[in-house]
């Protein structure tokens, strides 16, 4: 058992508060689905920023496609700005191995070539595979490895849970 | 005809194995192909029309039949989701040297290939090749004989899908040479699995089936009567080699009789859609104002037709 999660809504508010002052002006924000988006919707409305939400679906770049197969998603990427030259800021809820960052590069990249790109995450909880790490981090917790981190949005209230993962 | 396929193509577990024909096709699958197909409707909108499902497969396109336009659908299809892609007009080579059909694919095989895309002038012929391929490799029919034409035929269903949301209470007439359409065979499976309604075919007597209406559809000769409210109206390319026959006394009087005209469109609903597979004779089954009028779908249906191949081969190479 882990100690207890800190709270989704008020990690969002400091995520915002170390994000101010530091995106060029330019910078456009991407919420990664589905956590991610949620998170990417509260920092657009806490920050303010001219261009519009932008969103990625990462079910098309993930390498986990020979063992899992395709995910029945009728979500799709909407990114609705330029990419070309600008700073973007994908936004997700847990990092975890980086490879969902690593998909979402992917995707991104398949719409243009931004000048920048940071990351933003809600929570780091370690256990890295590839060299990805989060320019802006909500907390950094601690989970069991047997356990997965799970951002769940109900009524308009973000909650974190911690979820025993089944056995293989 | 009825090739027993049911088995062959969905696995007890509900996962695709093969693409043979749809008939028989459960109505969650198709649902499945088509939601699928929407992911991959975006993907060729953008910079960068390619996405890494199928990297490191090979997709073999075998022909025995050349198709230009469909080899090339299939090729793009596989391309972007990063498979290679490998062309053969078996036609003019190796059958010609007295090679049988399973002899082609176990070579084909042995050389590695993960899917088949066949193309066969013989009905069934896709099927014999999916009972005698290794497990794992999968084999899409595109097109034997009279007899399908899946793809097509789902093509089309995602098209419908598109514009008019909903298949519960739709009228769908199919015009033109029912009697030797793959085509048409495909079409009408799918629109009855997916609940359709009211399901037309219209066309001369000569050119209809005498077994039609078994497929669940009503039969019309006249077509300013078959096509009288309907919400999509499908032209068929009339095949000219059929034209020399005793089937059909000539292409002026064919046009005459059911060749699209904006005056016989009228008899459908307003907001009717007009599809053709491709390619289209003008003059001889739609006229060119119809055509390219509004209310025309045709160059749409190519589009989607890229990310239905899509959705196709990527559920094919999925494990689950």
């Amino acid at each position: 058992m882990s100690a207890s999660l800190p709270d989704p809504e008020i990690l969002v508010g400091q995520l915002a508060a170390q994000m101010r002052g530091k995106l060029a002006a330019d910078a456009a924000l991407v919420g990664i689905y589905t956590g991610g988006a949620w998170v990417a919707e509260r920092l657009q409305r806490a920050l303010g920023l001219a261009p519009p939400l932008g969103t990625l679906a990462v079910t098309l770049h993930r390498d986990d496609f020979n063992r899992i197969g395709l995910h029945r998603e009728a979500r799709r990427s909407l990114i609705p700005f330029p990419v070309d030259g600008r700073e973007v800021v994908l936004v997700d809820d847990v990092l975890y191995t980086g490879r969902t960052v690593r998909a979402a590069l992917n995707e991104l990249f398949d719409f243009g070539r931004p000048r920048a790109v940071r990351l933003a995450v809600l929570v780091d909880r370690g256990g890295h595979e590839l060299p990805v790490a989060a320019d802006f981090v909500g907390a950094r917790v601690d989970v069991g490895a047997d356990e997965e981190l799970v951002l769940s949005n109900e009524a308009g209230k973000l909650r974190l849970a911690a979820v025993k993962r089944p056995s293989p | 005809m009825t090739l027993h396929a049911d088995s062959l193509q969905v696995g007890s577990d509900g996962k695709l194995r093969h693409l043979l024909t749809t008939e028989g096709l459960p109505a969650e699958t198709v649902r499945r192909i088509l939601d699928t197909a929407d992911q991959f409707v975006s993907v060729s909108e953008r910079e960068v029309k390619k996405v890494p499902l199928l990297r490191g497969r090979s997709v073999f396109n075998v022909f025995f039949e050349s198709s230009t336009r469909t080899r090339t659908t299939f090729e793009i299809a596989a391309k972007r989701l990063s498979a290679d892609v490998i062309n053969l007009n078996v036609g003019v080579s190796s059958t010609s040297k007295g090679e049988t059909l399973l002899d082609t694919v176990y070579n084909l095989q042995a050389m590695d290939a993960d899917m088949f895309v066949v193309r066969h002038a013989q009905s069934g012929a896709a099927h014999l090749i999916a009972r005698h391929v290794k497990p794992g490799v999968a084999v899409i029919n595109a097109g034997d004989g009279r007899h399908a034409h899946p793809t097509q035929g789902l093509l089309d269903m995602y098209t419908i899908r598109h514009y008019k949301k909903d298949f519960s209470g739709l009228a769908v007439a199919i015009v033109g040479d029912i009697l030797h359409s793959r085509v048409a065979r495909s079409q009408i499976h799918a629109l009855k699995t997916l609940g359709v309604p009211d399901v037309r075919v219209v066309g001369p007597k000569t050119l209809i089936p005498a077994d039609a209406a078994r497929m669940g559809v009503s039969v019309f000769h006249d077509m300013q009567e078959g096509i009288r409210g309907c919400d999509v109206v499908i032209m068929l390319r009339l095949q000219s080699e059929r034209m020399n026959g005793a089937l059909l006394p000539s292409a002026g009087e064919f046009f005459k009789c059911y060749g699209l005209t904006a005056e016989k469109l009228a008899r459908a609903k307003p907001d009717a859609i007009v599809m053709h597979p491709g390619p289209m004779n003008r003059g001889v089954e739609i006229d060119s104002s119809v055509a390219d009028g509004r209310q025309s779908v045709i160059l749409p249906q190519v589009t989607f037709g890229i990310a239905v191949r899509m959705a196709v081969m990527s559920m094919l190479g999925s494990p689950a």
